[in-house]
């Protein structure tokens, strides 16, 4: 199984450890085998753990070590958000937030929704069923 | 990114006598963990250089010294001088880091694990910032590439909180990226 996605200058990644927990940042810089310089539009270009990232599929077009305006305009081009939040994992990550910050009459609702489509399915199946029966 | 070492300059003299009047002021920048500690080391080379104790001498000024850009990558180049086991030696380091405290960190910890060496047995006797066409060292010149590119190859997941770490899991970690 080779490998797909590489440590590279333009790499995105997601922070998964640490104060920075899920923000995506960009690998901006090598420093040595365990650290990148990373950056992002709303945090101040810092180091890194490897340790703490985890590699996601999009690259953008960077040069080594860009300025903060040539990267946010970088993203931009590449369109990062949207491809991230189009993107399964993205998806995934948007709908486990939203159901940790549901309030009670929330969830209530989604009870309600859960049964109506529930609800719904039952009958096309037992139409389903009585076709071929 | 808190630093265990800290670089201070540390300024100080000798006590004016009627001999002399206005005695030499000498300034030095070394690394400690702390002002008293930094304060100590100064007199401890102070009195191996010029003929001055802490306790005919005065200090003037001490000084953290921060670093100017530590969003920028640059290699360091360390001097020291260390007492192993058998005697005194000199030796030259390289090391990649955003600023210098982090590369006398880096320094003090390989000594201790490639060496042995404790801190106190270690004396810095210059550091630099070294441009990448001088640096001697293969593995800090491994990294002079515009286009580096490598997987990461075992990728031990973390649980992203220590309150979420167990001592049991259900299965074998996936260490495929």
């Amino acid at each position: 199984m080779p490998f797909k996605r590489y440590v590279e200058i333009g790499r995105i990644a997601l922070v998964n450890y640490g104060k920075d927990y899920g923000k995506l940042v960009v690998i901006v810089d090598v420093i040595d085998q365990n650290r990148a310089l990373v950056d992002a539009p709303d945090m101040v270009r810092g180091q890194m753990n490897f340790k703490r990232l985890t590699l996601t599929d999009i690259k953008i077009d960077i040069k080594r070590v860009p300025n903060k305006k040539t990267l946010i305009a970088a993203m931009e081009a590449a369109d990062v958000k949207s491809k991230w939040e189009n993107s399964s994992w993205g998806r995934k990550l948007i709908v486990q937030k939203k159901r940790a910050s549901l309030n009670d009459f929330d969830r209530f609702k989604v009870m309600l929704a859960k049964i109506k489509k529930a609800g719904v399915v039952r009958q096309e199946l037992a139409k389903l069923k009585k076709e071929t029966a | 990114m808190s630093y265990k070492y800290h670089q201070f300059q540390v300024v100080g003299r000798g006590l004016p006598t009627e001999t002399e009047e206005q005695p030499k002021i000498y300034r030095m920048k070394l690394w400690a963990t702390n002002e008293v500690r930094a304060k100590s080391k100064f007199w401890y080379y102070l009195r191996k250089l010029k003929k001055v104790k802490k306790s005919n001498g005065q200090m003037l000024a001490i000084n953290e010294i921060f670093e100017k850009n530590p969003t920028t990558i640059k290699n360091y180049g360390i001097w020291l001088r260390y007492q192993s086991r058998t005697g005194y030696h000199n030796m030259y380091k390289e090391y990649r880091d955003t600023t210098l405290n982090g590369a006398i960190e880096q320094m003090y910890t390989e000594m201790a694990s490639r060496h042995r060496v404790r801190h106190h047995c270690i004396q810095v006797i210059k550091t630099a910032t070294i441009p990448a066409k001088l640096c001697k060292r293969e593995s800090t010149k491994q990294f002079h590439n515009s286009k580096i590119k490598f997987p990461l190859v075992f990728k031990k997941v973390r649980p992203p909180t220590r309150k979420l770490k167990t001592t049991y899991k259900a299965s074998r970690p996936n260490l495929f990226v």
